[in-house]
């Protein structure tokens, strides 16, 4: 018998025998996730796997609305205490587990009362969860609040899989069982998370790839050129310093997107301050009016941030734009100081020692020197920068925030008296009073007015002085195609393509 | 022999116990509180305050160590904060890791620094001594950091030969993992190399210079059979001990270097450790690494042993 008669046949055999290439999506991630229940962590990366891996009962679009995800529709009741939401159906956990209400009541509870739980501040406003249905929750608040849909649009909403949790408890985190579109396969510290595919995922046809790794580097030189070697395909956090070069390259993409948070500069204004700018607020009135804040944006973030001056940024439609970016005035900043009693002002600022921050901070101390501020700074790593900041043993520091889609997210909690984030140790009840109204007003007009109202205040007051807001930045092979740049900064792949 | 080694090991206790307490006692003296680093961005005080208690950080420092070294004597080191995972789990992934990028490593080394070393010596004085010093030399100069990138830059962006990261465990993947460590093995090697050459070109010039490789000329001896047989061997006393050392420090993790290529050593994992404040995680490793120093040190003495008959007499 002639082996030629065969060779057809052994080929087809083999072809058939080939697996469809299944396509895999690098990403690169600037740190390393912390342990991924979405009960328990805190990372901003981890936040980036969670979008991947478990969905919410919200979500939020590129404009920030909130969307359905596993929820579909939901309602308020007339006194603001009664969230009513129905239900995705025909969803499941990655364990086979069906989603239904009472997945959600269990979860939620779940957030409320474990002892090691990170959301129980977030959720502080609910009084408890009710099944109302099979597909079909109540949220029956203390109190109304508003920010409890954005609230849910994060790592409280995320839906985990009752009967993984129940069963792991506190070590969830180790192999969590979601409903994302992709479930978790591997993960090793520092090294890799692995996830697949999830073939029953209720949005499957819009998920076109099949394996997704996250690489921690914490390098950014190192993780574009892993991107430019292709061991990469889209990495998050591009150094602003390397945004003309991705621009420049045919092979890359650049996409980028001003981010919800800020980057500001905190004076501890709390009773234990000693120090002449803690004391009066002319003294910080000046050194916040002697920063170019354009200039000093332009030249530490090469033009990729905005300058801003509140806590929202310019394009944020939270902003007061009555309040505009103010220009450098160093005649007006030397008069507060002279008026204030003073020719020079000592000032020290604690500050973290990465390159970023401290060239940032060296141009805001040769700008400030103008006006007559002798500015020393501190640099500190980031864990005794925030035990100094925390205890109140500073006297200005710099610090950022990450952002939260509800305005509330990005200034109750830094500067209400007894705030969590509280480190300026800011105490006013008129701010306190707008603040926590504003978090109560069903209406955005009647909220615009409670924050437009505490911006005039605190730019008086001026606790903290906000500088600029940073973009968000992501490079991607060109062979990836459909991702969209959120504020938020989560990398969301339904719809995303990775050509061969 | 076998007593000769017990001793060594039973010394080895108190050795690694001492050690404990300095880690321990350092790693208090550092500002800042582990739980608050690792609340992350929402912290609520109660939670705080609950892990605190959870994780003893409340208890006076002493009474803290005698717990952890009460659960140390039986196995366990502790669980990391940052991740919830037990710090054994830890190491179990990091160790291997760490052990083939150090093996590795000193293969480049060995390579590199050995036959340079040799050659250096036979040839002193001339243009390829000359040469051999300058690359030792450049070796110990060029930054690990700086040389990296270079690599990746001209190998995985340029020419595509090699994966700039995406490190594989070699027993799931013995190729893809040997591709991924050529790279950081050769910047670690190569900075080692020049130690090693400096240190076989003196050892060997010395024994170059010996009576009985005079008489071995005399006899008539080839010189290949001179200067590898009878120098060599005699020479290779002191890189031995030189080359235990050097592993040791491999072993305690090369944190640039696995920054560089994303490896994930112990380097990394100490590192991102004592900046989150995750302390059992740094008492761990270090123990770790302290044993591993200990142990490579035996082992070059046994070596020693092994490669000079007349060592034995003094067991």
């Amino acid at each position: 018998m002639k082996i030629s008669k065969f060779l057809p046949l052994l080929v087809a055999g083999a072809l058939y025998a080939l697996p469809a290439s299944a396509v895999e999506l690098k990403i690169g991630l600037q740190d390393d996730a912390d342990m991924l229940d979405p009960a328990q962590s805190q990372t901003f990366v981890g936040r980036i796997v969670y979008t991947a891996l478990c969905d919410k009962l919200v979500d939020l679009s590129p404009d920030l609305q909130i969307v359905p995800q596993l929820a579909t529709e939901w309602s308020w009741s007339d006194d603001g205490k009664e969230l009513t939401m129905k239900l995705r159906e025909g969803v499941k956990f990655h364990d086979g587990t069906p989603f239904n209400a009472d997945a959600v009541v269990y979860d939620i509870t779940r957030s409320m009362t474990l002892p090691e739980s990170k959301r129980k501040s977030e959720l502080k406003s609910v009084e408890k969860v009710e099944a109302a249905g099979e597909y079909e929750v109540k949220f029956i608040l203390k109190s109304p609040d508003v920010t409890l849909l954005a609230t849910l649009s994060d790592r409280a909403g995320m839906m985990i899989s009752p009967t993984a949790a129940k069963e792991a408890g506190v070590d969830f985190g180790n192999k969590p069982v979601c409903s994302g579109p992709f479930k978790f396969v591997e993960r090793v510290q520092q090294s890799r998370i692995v996830l697949e595919k999830f073939q029953d995922y209720w949005n499957k046809d819009n998920i076109f790839i099949d394996k997704l790794t996250y690489l921690p580097i914490p390098d950014t030189t190192v993780r574009l050129a892993n991107l430019r070697a292709g061991d990469l395909d889209m990495i998050e956090r591009l150094a602003a310093s390397d945004a003309a070069a991705v621009k420049a390259d045919p092979n890359l993409t650049y996409q980028s997107v001003v981010n919800l948070g800020w980057l500001a500069i905190y004076f501890n204004v709390g009773d234990n301050a000693t120090t002449p700018i803690g004391k009066d607020k002319r003294l910080r009135q000046a050194f916040s009016l002697a920063i170019d804040r354009e200039a000093a944006n332009q030249i530490v973030y090469e033009g990729t941030s905005v300058a801003g001056n509140q806590p929202f940024s310019p394009q944020n439609p939270w902003y007061d734009k009555d309040i505009p970016v103010p220009a450098r005035d160093i005649e007006k900043a030397k008069a507060l100081v002279k008026e204030a009693g003073f020719d020079r002002v000592p000032v020290e600022l604690i500050v973290t020692n990465n390159p970023v921050s401290m060239q940032m901070m060296q141009v805001v101390q040769s700008m400030v020197a103008d006006a007559g501020f002798d500015v020393s700074l501190k640099a500190t790593e980031f864990t005794t920068l925030l035990d100094e900041m925390e205890a109140g043993n500073y006297q200005v520091g710099r610090s950022d925030w990450s952002g939260r889609a509800d305005p509330d997210g990005n200034i109750h909690q830094f500067l209400t008296c007894k705030a969590a984030l509280n480190q300026s140790k800011y105490c006013n009840p008129e701010v306190d009073k707008l603040l926590n109204e504003a978090r109560q007003a069903p209406d955005n007009a009647v909220r615009k007015q409670k924050y437009d109202a505490a911006a005039a205040i605190l730019q008086d007051d001026l606790p903290m002085t906000y500088i600029g807001h940073q973009s968000w930045i992501w490079a991607l092979n060109k062979k990836v195609t459909g991702f969209a740049a959120y504020p938020d900064g989560m990398i969301r792949l339904v719809g995303v393509k990775k050509a061969d | 022999m076998y007593t000769y080694i017990a001793k060594r090991l039973l010394v080895a206790i108190p050795t690694l116990l001492i050690i404990s307490i300095f880690v321990f006692s350092l790693q208090k003296l550092l500002p800042g509180d582990p739980v608050l680093a690792m609340a992350g961005e929402e912290r609520d005080p109660e939670v705080i305050e609950y892990l605190r208690e959870k994780y003893r950080l409340n208890d006076p420092v002493p009474l803290q160590y005698v717990h952890w070294l009460g659960n140390a004597v039986q196995g366990d080191l502790g669980i990391s904060l940052r991740t919830n995972l037990p710090v054994l789990t830890l190491v179990g992934q990091k160790l291997p890791v760490t052990i083939q990028l150090a093996i590795m490593s000193m293969i480049f080394a060995f390579a590199i620094g050995i036959p340079m070393g040799i050659l250096a010596a036979v040839k002193k004085n001339t243009a390829l001594d000359y040469i051999a010093n300058v690359v030792a030399l450049s070796g110990l100069s060029i930054p690990n950091f700086w040389l990296g990138i270079m690599l990746i830059l001209l190998i995985s962006v340029n020419l595509g030969w090699l994966p700039a990261s995406g490190y594989r465990p070699f027993f799931e993947d013995p190729l893809n993992s040997i591709k991924t460590m050529l790279m950081p093995a050769f910047v670690l090697g190569n900075a080692l190399a020049a130690t090693l050459m400096r240190h076989t070109r003196s050892a060997m010039l010395s024994v170059l210079s010996a009576d009985y490789i005079r008489t071995a000329r005399a006899k008539g001896l080839s010189e290949r059979s001179v200067v590898l047989e009878h120098s060599f061997r005699n020479a290779v006393l002191p890189i031995v001990t030189l080359s235990a050392l050097l592993f040791g420090e491999l072993l305690a993790g090369a944190v640039l270097t696995e920054q560089i290529f994303t490896i994930p050593g112990f380097g990394k994992l100490i590192v991102d450790a004592v900046f989150t404040r995750d302390y059992a995680v740094v008492q761990g490793v270090v123990l770790c690494t302290a044993f591993g120093f200990i142990l490579m040190n035996l082992l070059a003495d046994i070596l020693y042993v092994v490669l000079n008959p007349r060592m034995r007499a003094s067991l």
